[in-house]
C-alpha cells in the first residue's frame, strides 16, 4: 500500500511540475547547443522545398534554412529538415520540434495573431489559382460551375476556394486530402476535375504528373499569398535573426553582391556593402551572430536573385519569372529594409 | 501509538478491531485519497495547459464553436453550407464517420460469418477460398488496402464525361469516378404514413415472434413468423403508398457540365472506405465465428442428432447459441476497432470526423489543444456505447443455465 501512494504522489508530483519549467527558453542558445537548425519543410514541392534521390534537400524554402544555418555556424550544412503537411506545420513548430518553419507557408492575420507564431518576412509572393486538364475546354475559372476540385487540408487554399465559388456564384464539390501525394493522386486519377492551391505549387505540382502536357494553369489569381518563414512568438533575438537572414539576401542583390564576387565585394569601400559584410559596425552582435553572418550567408548560399534563379528561374523546369518577386527596383514587390 | 492501546484494551474482544486495522475503513480512506489525487492531476494538468497556451500567445476556449466555418465538405447528411458553424461542422463528420462505421459492422458482421463459416466447410474450394481470403487481407495494413480499393475504384471507373452520357438526359443508374449515382426518392405531401406503415409492419412483426414462441412453447405448434412478418413489412407500406395517392416521385441524375447533378450518389471515397473496412476487418470476425463454432463440443451435435433434429435446426438450437458465447466479446472488439480504423478516412479523401474536424476545423482555429481532446473524447463515447449496446445483447442470448 505504501509504495503505491508514494509512486501516485511522486507521480503527481512530476505532472505538476512539468507545466512550471515550459518557460520560452532561447531558441538561439538551443540551436548552438545541438549544433544544427531544425527547419520545417514541406514533403516535396519541387522548386520551394524537395529531397533528391540522394536526399539533399533543395529550394527556395530550404536555402533560407540554409542561410540560417550559415549566420548561426558560418556552416550552411548545419540543418535538419523535418518533412511536414500543411495540417502538421503550426504544432510541429509550436511545440518546438523546429526552430523555424519554411515550408511555402501564407502570412495571414489569423495565423499571425492567434497561433502564438510569427511571420518573419515573405521569401515569395504568391497566389491562389487552378489547374485543368487541357481537354476540358475551359480558359477561365469562372467557368468551372459544378466541378469537382481536390485540395489539400490545413491550407488557405480550402478557405479561398470557398470564397471564390460564392463569389462568383458557383458551385463545386470538395475532394480533400491530407497528403500532397493523394492530392496529386486523386487529380491525376482523373478524380477531380481541377487542381487548386498557390500558383507556384500548381508549376511544381504539374511537372510530377503523369503527363504534365496536358494540364494547364489557368490565367486567374483569386488570393494573395505571401510566403514567408515562421518563427515562434516570444524569443525576438530569433525572430529578428531568420528576418534578417532573409532582408540580407535581398539587400545583397541589390548591391550586386552575390556568391562568387562576395569576396572581392569584401574590398569594397561604399560604406553600405562595408556594413553587410561586416567591415563597419557591429551588427552581427546586436542580434547574437559574429559579425561576418551576412558575409558567411551569401559566400554560402547566394543572394535571392541568386536562389531565386537556382531553384525556380528560367533556367529550371519550373521556368517562373521574377514577376511580382523581382526587387522593388526592378518593379517588383521584394523590399528590404536597410542595413543601418 | 493510538491503535497499541485500542489493541490492547479490547484484546478480549476478537470481533473489533481498530479503524486503523480495518480492511473496509482503509480501503475506504485510500479510495478517497484516489479520487483527490485523480482530480487534483486532472485539474493541474488542464490549468497548466491553459497557463501555457496563455503564455505562447495560442488562442484556446471552446468559442470557436459558434463562429462560421467558412469550407464546404463534400458530403453531409444534414443540412451544411460554408456559412454554417463549426460546430455543426463537426456534426457533418461524426455523422459521416457512424455512418461508415455502422454500415461497416453490418457487412463485415455479414461478410465475416459467411466466412467463418465457410472456412469449416466440407467443401474443398470453399473452404481453401476462405482460408486464402482470411490470411490474406488479415496480413496486410488496412492503411494500405485503402489506398487499394481507392486506387481500384478511381482506376476502373471512367469519368463521368467518358461514359458516354448525353449532357442533360436523365440516367436511371450510372457509376463512374465521382460516385455511384441513383434515382433519389423525394416525398411529398403524406409520405409519412408511408413511414408510418413500415414502423407498425416491423413492431407488428416483433409481437407475431412473441405470440407465436408463446404459442409453440404451449402447444408445440409452429407458425412461420419470418414470412408473415416480411409480407407485412412489404405489403402495408406499398398499400399505404397506394392509398395516399402514390406521394412520391424519384430525382434522376444527368450529366451537366463537368459532373452529374441530382440523384442520389455514392461517392468513391465512401464506396472505397466501407470496402476496406468491412473486408478487413471481415477477415478477424470470420477467425471469431470459426473459433466459436469449434469451442462447442461435438457432443452436442451428436446429442441433438439423437433426438431427431435436422442438421439446420440443430446448428440454429444447439450449436449456434452456444457459440455466441464465445463469439461475442471478441465480436465486440472487431466493431471497436472498425469504428475507431474508420480515422483512416482522410488517407482517401472521405470526410469524416478525423478529416473535417480534427483537420479542416484544427487548422481554421489553430486550437489542437482542444480539437483533440474533442475528437479522442468522442471516439471514447462512440466505443463505449457500442460495448454498453453488446454487452446487453450478450446479456439477451446468453444461456439461461439452469
Ligand atoms: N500557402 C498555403 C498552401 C500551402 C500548401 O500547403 N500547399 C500545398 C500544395 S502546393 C503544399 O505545399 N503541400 C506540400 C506538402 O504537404 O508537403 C498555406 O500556407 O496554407
Amino acid at each position: 500500500m505504501n509504495k503505491k501512494i508514494l509512486s501516485a504522489v511522486v507521480g503527481i508530483a512530476a505532472v505538476a511540475g512539468m507545466g512550471a519549467s515550459a518557460a520560452s527558453a532561447a531558441t538561439l542558445d538551443d540551436v548552438k547547443a545541438k549544433g544544427f537548425v531544425q527547419c520545417g519543410v514541406s514533403t516535396g514541392l519541387a522548386g520551394f522545398s524537395a529531397p533528391n534521390d540522394a536526399g539533399d534537400w533543395s529550394g527556395i524554402d530550404v536555402d533560407l534554412c540554409r542561410g540560417i544555418a550559415a549566420a548561426v555556424f558560418g556552416d550552411a550544412t548545419a540543418v535538419k529538415f523535418s518533412p511536414l503537411s500543411a495540417k502538421e506545420r503550426f504544432t510541429a513548430l509550436q511545440s518546438g520540434e523546429i526552430d523555424v518553419l519554411s515550408r511555402n507557408t501564407t502570412w495571414t492575420m489569423s495565423r499571425d495573431t492567434q497561433l502564438g507564431l510569427n511571420f518573419a518576412g515573405v521569401n515569395y509572393y504568391d497566389g491562389q489559382g487552378f489547374m485543368v486538364r487541357k481537354s476540358l475546354g475551359v480558359n477561365s475559372a469562372l467557368q468551372l460551375s459544378g466541378a469537382s476540385v481536390c485540395v489539400q487540408t490545413g491550407t488557405t487554399t480550402e478557405l479561398n476556394l470557398t470564397d471564390y465559388f460564392k463569389a462568383n456564384d458557383m458551385t463545386y464539390n470538395p475532394v480533400v486530402f491530407e497528403k500532397l501525394e493523394e492530392v496529386n493522386a486523386a487529380y491525376d486519377a482523373n478524380r477531380c476535375d481541377v487542381y487548386t492551391t498557390d500558383q507556384s505549387g500548381l508549376y511544381s505540382i504539374r511537372l510530377g504528373l503523369s503527363a504534365p502536357d496536358e494540364h494547364m494553369v489557368l490565367p486567374e489569381v483569386i488570393s494573395k499569398e505571401p510566403l514567408g518563414p515562421v518563427v515562434r512568438q516570444g524569443d525576438d533575438q530569433w525572430f529578428n535573426i531568420v528576418k534578417w537572414v532573409h532582408n540580407a539576401m535581398l539587400n545583397a542583390e541589390e548591391m550586386g553582391i552575390t556568391s562568387a564576387n562576395v569576396d572581392e565585394m569584401a574590398n569594397s569601400t561604399d560604406p553600405n556593402v562595408m556594413r553587410l559584410l561586416g567591415k563597419e559596425g557591429t551588427f552581427g552582435e546586436g542580434i547574437g551572430l559574429g559579425n561576418d553572418w551576412a558575409y558567411n550567408v551569401i559566400k554560402e548560399v547566394g543572394n535571392y536573385g541568386e536562389v531565386f534563379e537556382a531553384n525556380v528561374g528560367a533556367s529550371t523546369p519550373l521556368g517562373i519569372a521574377r514577376g511580382v518577386n523581382a526587387l522593388w527596383s526592378k518593379g517588383g514587390l521584394q523590399y528590404a529594409p536597410p542595413l543601418r | 501509538m493510538a491503535h497499541q492501546t485500542g489493541v490492547s484494551a479490547d484484546a478480549d474482544d476478537a470481533g473489533r478491531v481498530s479503524l486503523m486495522n480495518d480492511p473496509k475503513a482503509r480501503g475506504l480512506v485510500f479510495q478517497a485519497l484516489l479520487i483527490i489525487a485523480v482530480i487534483f492531476l486532472v485539474y493541474s494538468g488542464v490549468s497548466n495547459a491553459i497557463d501555457n497556451l496563455a503564455r505562447a500567445g495560442i488562442a484556446s476556449g471552446l468559442g470557436f464553436f459558434g463562429e462560421r466555418a467558412g469550407f464546404d465538405i463534400g458530403q453531409s447528411f444534414i443540412p451544411y453550407t460554408n456559412d454554417s458553424t463549426y460546430l455543426r461542422a463537426f456534426f457533418v463528420g461524426l455523422l459521416n464517420t457512424m455512418v461508415v462505421a455502422i454500415i461497416g459492422i453490418f457487412l463485415a458482421t455479414v461478410i465475416g460469418f459467411i466466412v467463418g463459416l465457410a472456412r469449416l466447410s466440407k467443401n474443398y474450394l470453399v473452404q481453401k477460398f476462405a482460408t486464402v481470403y482470411v490470411e490474406t487481407l488479415r496480413n496486410i495494413p488496412l492503411l494500405l488496402q485503402l489506398l487499394f480499393w481507392y486506387k481500384a475504384v478511381l482506376s476502373i471507373l471512367p469519368s463521368p464525361r467518358a461514359v458516354g452520357l448525353e449532357p442533360g438526359v436523365e440516367v436511371v443508374f450510372n457509376l463512374n469516378n465521382r460516385g455511384l449515382y441513383m434515382p433519389r426518392i423525394v416525398p411529398e405531401g403524406g409520405a409519412q404514413f408511408i413511414l408510418f406503415a413500415f414502423i407498425i409492419a416491423v413492431v407488428a412483426w416483433f409481437f407475431i415472434g412473441r405470440w407465436a414462441k408463446k404459442r409453440q412453447m404451449a402447444t408445440g405448434q409452429q407458425f412461420p413468423v419470418f414470412l408473415t412478418g416480411l409480407a407485412l413489412v412489404i405489403a402495408l407500406p406499398l398499400l399505404t403508398f397506394l392509398v395516399t395517392g402514390m406521394p412520391m416521385s424519384l430525382e434522376y441524375a444527368s450529366l451537366q457540365g463537368f459532373n452529374m447533378v441530382g440523384g442520389w450518389v455514392i461517392q468513391p471515397e465512401f464506396m472505397a472506405l466501407l470496402l476496406g473496412l468491412s473486408l478487413y476487418t471481415a477477415s478477424f470476425i470470420a477467425e471469431i465465428v470459426r473459433a466459436g463454432i469449434l469451442a462447442v463440443s461435438h457432443g452436442q451435435s451428436e446429442a441433438a442428432f439423437a433426438l431427431g433434429l435436422r442438421p439446420n435446426l440443430t446448428s440454429r438450437l444447439v450449436v449456434v447459441p452456444q457459440a455466441m458465447r464465445v463469439i461475442i466479446p471478441p465480436l465486440t472488439s472487431q466493431f471497436l476497432n472498425l469504428t475507431k480504423n474508420s480515422s483512416l478516412a482522410v488517407a482517401i479523401g472521405y470526410p469524416d470526423l478525423v478529416s473535417i474536424f480534427g483537420g479542416t476545423v484544427l487548422n481554421q482555429t489553430g486550437q489542437a489543444v482542444e480539437v483533440i481532446s474533442i475528437t479522442m473524447l468522442v471516439y471514447l463515447t462512440l466505443s463505449l456505447l457500442t460495448s454498453a449496446f453488446m454487452n446487453w445483447f450478450n446479456s439477451s442470448v446468453a444461456l439461461v443455465e439452469r
